[in-house]
């Protein structure tokens, strides 16, 4: 086992995938030399050369186009958009072209491809640098969207997005970067798409988070554990799309109660279609309403300090939520 | 007494000429029965290449087929035909058939794809195919390959952003891309003069540290010349060229248009001296190559090729309801799919 932060498990994979396959680039802005803004490529230029590690021009539509255009003549690229909140540009790219290809052509022209980037609030990055997008994507068919939150998590799963045919869409959480440390087995291992984890067991109610949520849930889960009673189980999504309803269920059988928290917008976010599968396909099981928990409906994370606490969904927030919940 | 440059044209023989002659007819007839088998409510939708004749076959004659990679403009039905998409897949396509190789009846008509000749999926957003053909030129020049990447459009795409951003990233890495844009003048109803400041779209080669070529898209030797010559210099690693071959679109952009109301009759007659298979056969024939019974033989060799492709398609079936849930992704052993409790 070693200890890693996030930024490190991403580096690292980043390293060994580069290594294992010939096929694979990196291109971004910044990622050669720089090492990257977050430094999330830092040594690969060193390592593997400009051919490889390519500093591309500041047009996210070309970043993502070219990395479509190199998956359909033999590469896996992983195009890295610097901040997710600047993905937009190369949102028809994404959603009309590359999650299109192989459905649009029967099969013949698939994308393999990854996008990798940082999202979210917490790093004083105001409204343009701590946005959630994953909604926008989760909602397309023919995008995998994943949302690792732990060292473990992204190498396993870094390491399968890779090997998956299709165009895969990778969030990593900027504040957990360096805020999140955790063991890595030293064995080679991977994580399948689609899988969710419970990263906490509980009787009382299911909470599915994936992101700075899913660390303030449990913090909230240990907190209402150890003063109240109440056992929360905390489900790590990992992957939004596909998502893992077979966990989720599993869960709720047990609990009959069940919160989603994340910190993108509440209204259309990722919640509320699995808050409506679950109306629709767990009715019968549930004690309570199916009860959400996401960011209030402003255009992103405001900058001054008070406003970012205010949106950002806390420990506190979560606490009391999850409270209404097992109390109801 | 200076000595006459060889063009490429030059080197095509009697057969090749008159091969290009067939595609030329072979494409229009098609194109025109389309539009008649839309209009007798046979087929939904049809986009035309007719005017465009001679651009497509050149570039086709001049790219490698099977070899180098080839990004459509959805008018290219000459083109394609000479990669070797047959009538009948046109038709297939025209009408949403089983046997559709393009996309099994799930895209419109024209947007053409057909891997073993390295024609890449066809689109219906414009000018996203620009910089994903500069990725394409990449990762052959990445792997060493003697590849050329082509990639077709109208004047109208010229427009977008991606455009810019394609060509942008073909001069800094000097990728092996030939940019062919057809300017037939208008895109839809909007005429060249509200779609662009300058007179020339190659004039803005310059902008991105490229080479720029106009050409006369309605005269298919020279468009050979010039479609041969940025293909060959990009091979050879001298870099892209963003080829602009003016035509004219005589016929409204689609079945669903009605030019009517943007131009007028008289405009539209004026082209037919211009036609590229009327100016074609005036050089085969100063050349001895054609006369009204060889035309003849050619037009019966193209008809024939129509009716059948006709019939077969119109006696084809659709595909399953079925098959249009299927193949949004591909099997992976690395991928689980919950089923929940309905699945």
């Amino acid at each position: 086992m070693t200890i890693k932060t996030n930024l490190q498990a991403v580096r690292d994979t980043l390293m060994e995938i580069m290594e294992r396959y010939d096929n694979v680039v990196v291109m971004g802005e910044d990622v050669g030399p720089r090492g990257g803004v977050f430094q999330a490529t830092r040594g690969l230029y060193e390592r593997f050369g400009p051919e490889r590690v390519i500093d591309t021009p500041l047009a996210e539509l070309s970043i993502v186009a070219v990395a479509i255009g190199m998956a359909l003549n033999g590469y896996h690229p992983i195009a890295e958009i610097q901040f997710a909140d600047f993905i937009f540009p190369a949102f028809n790219q994404i959603v009309n072209e590359a999650a299109r290809y192989r459905y649009r052509s029967n099969g013949a022209w698939p994308v393999p491809m990854i996008i990798r980037a940082p999202y979210g609030g917490g790093v004083a990055g105001g409204l343009y640098h701590s946005q959630s997008v994953e909604a926008f994507f989760t909602h397309v068919p023919g995008l995998y969207v994943l949302a690792p939150s732990t060292p473990k998590d992204i190498v396993g799963l870094l390491r399968a997005a890779v090997q998956v045919p299709d165009p895969v869409l990778f969030f990593e959480h900027k504040r957990l970067y360096g805020l999140v440390k955790g063991e890595v087995p030293e064995e080679y291992y991977e994580i399948r798409l689609g899988e969710a984890d419970i990263k906490r067991q509980g009787d009382d109610i299911t909470v599915v988070a994936y992101g700075l949520a899913l660390h303030e849930a449990i913090k909230a889960a240990d907190k209402l554990s150890e003063q109240e009673g109440i056992e929360a189980e905390i489900i790590d999504l990992r992957s939004l799309v596909p998502l893992d309803l077979d966990t989720i269920y599993e869960s709720l059988r047990k609990t009959s109660k069940i919160l989603i928290v994340h910190e993108d917008n509440q209204t259309g976010g990722w919640g509320a279609e699995i808050a409506a599968r679950i109306a629709e396909e767990m009715f019968d099981w549930l004690d309570a309403p199916v009860m959400r928990l996401g960011g209030p409906d402003v255009p992103a994370v405001p900058y001054a300090p008070p406003f970012e606490k205010w949106f950002l969904p806390t420990a506190d927030k979560i606490e009391a939520k999850m409270r209404e919940l097992a109390e109801y | 007494m200076t000595k006459k440059q060889k063009r490429p044209s030059d080197e095509l023989s009697d057969e090749q000429l008159l091969e290009m002659y067939y595609y030329m007819v072979l494409s229009r007839k098609l194109d025109e029965r389309m539009w008649v088998l839309n209009r007798q409510g046979k087929a939904p939708f049809h986009i035309s290449g007719i005017g465009h004749e001679a651009i497509q076959v050149a570039q086709g004659f001049a790219m490698r087929k099977g070899h180098d990679w080839y990004f459509p403009h959805y008018r290219d039905i000459a083109t394609c035909l000479i990669l070797g998409v047959t009538p009948r897949h046109m038709m297939l396509a025209l009408m949403g058939k089983e046997g559709d190789i393009f996309s099994r009846g799930r895209q419109m008509p024209e947007h053409f794809s057909y891997k073993p000749a390295k024609i890449v999926s066809v689109s219906s957003p414009v000018a996203t195919a620009i910089p994903q053909a500069a990725g394409t030129a990449l990762a052959s020049k990445l792997q060493g390959k003697d590849e050329v990447t082509i990639v077709g459009f109208g004047e109208g795409s010229t427009s977008e952003g991606d455009f810019h951003e394609g060509l942008n990233w073909a001069g800094i890495h000097k990728l092996p891309i030939v940019f062919v844009c057809q300017n037939n003048q208008y895109a839809i109803s909007v005429p060249v003069s509200k779609q662009m400041a300058v007179e020339n779209v190659a004039d803005r080669a310059v902008a991105y540290g490229i080479r720029g070529v106009v050409v006369d898209g309605n005269d298919i030797l020279a468009s050979y010349d010039v479609m041969k010559e940025a293909i060959e210099r990009a091979r050879r690693g001298e870099g892209p060229t963003l080829v602009e071959a003016k035509t004219y679109r005589p016929v409204p952009h689609s079945t669903a248009d009605d030019d009517r109301s943007y131009r007028s009759r008289e405009e539209v007659e004026a082209w037919k001296k211009r036609d590229p298979i009327l100016l074609f056969e005036k050089v085969l024939m100063e050349r001895g190559l054609l006369d009204e019974a060889k035309k003849q033989e050619v037009l019966d060799r193209v008809m024939a090729q129509v009716e059948d492709a006709v019939d077969y398609a119109l006696n084809q079936p659709y595909p399953p309801v079925e098959s249009a849930a299927q193949g949004v992704f591909g099997d992976s052993p690395l991928v689980k799919w919950s089923k929940g409790v309905k699945g």
